[in-house]
């Protein structure tokens, strides 16, 4: 009994270390193949990830960035207004947008739309014998399909995020000045106080990473899902919920690194300050 | 005696505990036709898959023109198996490519021809499989056996050495069967090519092979031609050839043996001087 579970644990935890180990070397691989020279034809395969990845994800990351700022919006006044700060609540809200919720919001968003997506089309096509086809054709998939979508995903969740932001920080603008009446003036005042391009670099840069995670994920997963339709059903969820994690962790490590560098830089600057 | 193409020298492979080649030795001869035999599940696609490097053997080596192919890597293995034409038992065509673009795949891939050339071989890829003027249908719109020609058309599009079928039949209604053997035999003698053949359709290999080779609980334990398979006595064999179920394996069903076989081999084919059907 007590060797069965020893054993039991001892089986998993390889898994879980030649599981982690085989991930990052399909990234080493597919760094490796991302800064060889590509033809025409590699680069023309870009344009349709691009056009699934970008265009198709724009309503999603619209609707997910307009509401979170009206959100934001409806949740922080009362307190606000409770110490008479209600004029500073654009400051809040867009710092809260641009650095932290429209960049995380729009990346979870497209991990379980593109992501899952990834996933199901690779794994499809592992199972289907597609991918040992490309290989016995002398083509390298991870150049063939795991490199137009990781360049597209790249490109592209920085864009989408600049979207997010843009209507989170109208939908904020849209409830705070629009319904609840605080003056626009005091309240772009208030953003432009607390929110400089620092902050805005700041998200579009680990937007930039956010993309590459999902994409590597996703194609990890599809290219290693198990034998039929319910384990390319599992790779996607797998795909998803790794996905995510990897966001969230990223998201901590960059704002901590990005604190720092600030702090280094310019000190601590209140937003209630001035 | 020749140099052989391809070579397997005491292969093993398992997966987990189950051990599906147990010490094959296998040489193969340039033009040579070769069908490899056995039952469900007893390694015969394994086999195919070492020969390209998609597996590797965990002991043993396997050998193609004189190179060690099983300790290449990946990117040399990539320029080697340009030499190859793979048939999958499902095809594997790319879905989302249409017929042409299937077809053209590894010539734009691989030469440096123009879209204008490539349409013209895929054209004449096509035609040489009977499928002219099909360059615009998707692969969801094809029958099963469309769908094997189609990607029998795109194994020999880069005009390969060797061609590798798996299961080239399974799954196909015996007219439809007989079209692919007679297209692999077609291919066989236009393009002078090597072919490897894996099947459980007795019918299938007798009209396709030079040679047959049974593979059964990991080993080679018959290689023979096909005049050679019909008069054999080794009973494993035999019982595969004949195609029936043996006493043990009716009793597991709970169904008693109707006709016992008592020592000849039933005439399923009407066979001609070389042995084929």
């Amino acid at each position: 009994m007590a060797l069965d579970l020893i054993e039991s644990v001892g089986r998993r935890t390889t898994g879980v270390v030649v599981t982690f180990g085989d991930f990052w070397r399909f990234v080493g691989r597919t760094v490796l193949i991302l800064f060889a020279p590509l033809r025409m034809r590699h680069v023309r395969a870009v344009l349709p990830q691009m056009y699934e990845v970008g265009v198709r994800s724009v309503p999603v990351v619209a609707v997910t960035g307009a509401f979170i700022g009206m959100v934001l919006a409806v949740e922080s006044f009362t307190q606000f207004k409770a110490i008479g700060q209600e004029s500073r609540l654009g400051s809040i809200i867009n710092l809260s947008v641009v650095k932290q919720i429209g960049p995380v919001l729009a990346a979870v968003m497209l991990a379980g739309r593109i992501g899952g997506a990834l996933t199901a089309e690779l794994g499809t096509m592992n199972v289907t014998e597609q991918l040992d086809a490309l290989r016995v054709m002398g083509s390298d998939p991870i150049r063939v399909l795991v490199v137009p979508r990781l360049v597209a995903c790249v490109l592209l969740t920085p864009v989408l995020t600049i979207y997010s932001d843009f209507l989170g920080v109208t939908g904020g603008w849209f409830i705070s000045v629009q319904t609840l009446g605080i003056p626009d003036e005091a309240y772009w005042l208030a953003s432009a106080r607390s929110v400089d391009i620092w902050e805005i670099n700041e998200g579009l840069v680990k937007s930039f990473f956010f993309g590459g995670a999902i994409a590597l994920i996703s194609c990890y997963k599809g290219f290693t899902c198990g034998a039929g339709a319910s384990g390319v059903g599992r790779a996607c969820t797998e795909s998803f919920v790794a996905s995510f994690i990897a966001i969230i962790i990223l998201n901590f490590f960059f704002a901590q690194v990005a604190k720092d560098w600030y702090l280094t830089i310019y000190g601590v600057q209140s937003i209630f300050a001035q | 005696m020749p140099q052989p193409l391809i070579e397997f020298r005491c292969v093993r492979k398992r997966f987990g505990r189950l051990v599906v080649l147990d010490g094959v030795d296998l040489r193969v001869l340039p033009g040579q036709s070769l069908v490899i035999i056995g039952a469900s599940g007893s390694g015969k696609s394994v086999m195919l898959k070492h020969i390209v490097g998609l597996l590797r053997p965990d002991a043993g080596e396997v050998y193609f023109d004189g190179q060690r192919i099983d300790t290449q890597p990946e990117r040399r293995l990539l320029v080697l198996r340009q030499r190859f034409g793979f048939l999958f038992q499902m095809g594997a065509l790319f879905d989302s490519l249409t017929v042409g673009e299937n077809v053209g795949f590894p010539i734009s891939e691989h030469t440096t021809k123009t879209p204008e050339q490539v349409r013209q071989v895929v054209a004449h890829k096509l035609r040489m499989v009977g499928l002219a003027g099909m360059e615009a249908k998707m692969p969801a719109e094809l029958s099963g056996g469309q769908r094997k020609r189609v990607a029998l058309a795109r194994a020999i599009a880069l005009d390969p050495e060797v061609v590798l079928y798996d299961e080239p039949t399974t799954g196909l209604d015996p007219v439809r069967a007989d079209v692919i053997n007679e297209l692999i035999v077609k291919l066989k003698r236009e393009l002078n090519i090597c072919s490897i053949v894996v099947t459980h359709d007795m019918n299938s290999a007798l009209r396709i092979a030079d040679r047959i080779a049974m593979l059964h609980e990991g080993r080679i334990i018959f290689d023979g031609t096909p005049a050679e398979i019909q008069s054999t006595t080794n009973p494993v064999v035999r019982h595969f050839v004949t195609g029936e179920a043996d006493a043990s394996e009716l009793a597991a069903l709970g169904v008693e043996k109707r006709n016992a076989a008592g020592g000849a081999m039933p005439q399923r084919w009407n066979l001609n001087a070389e042995g084929r059907p």
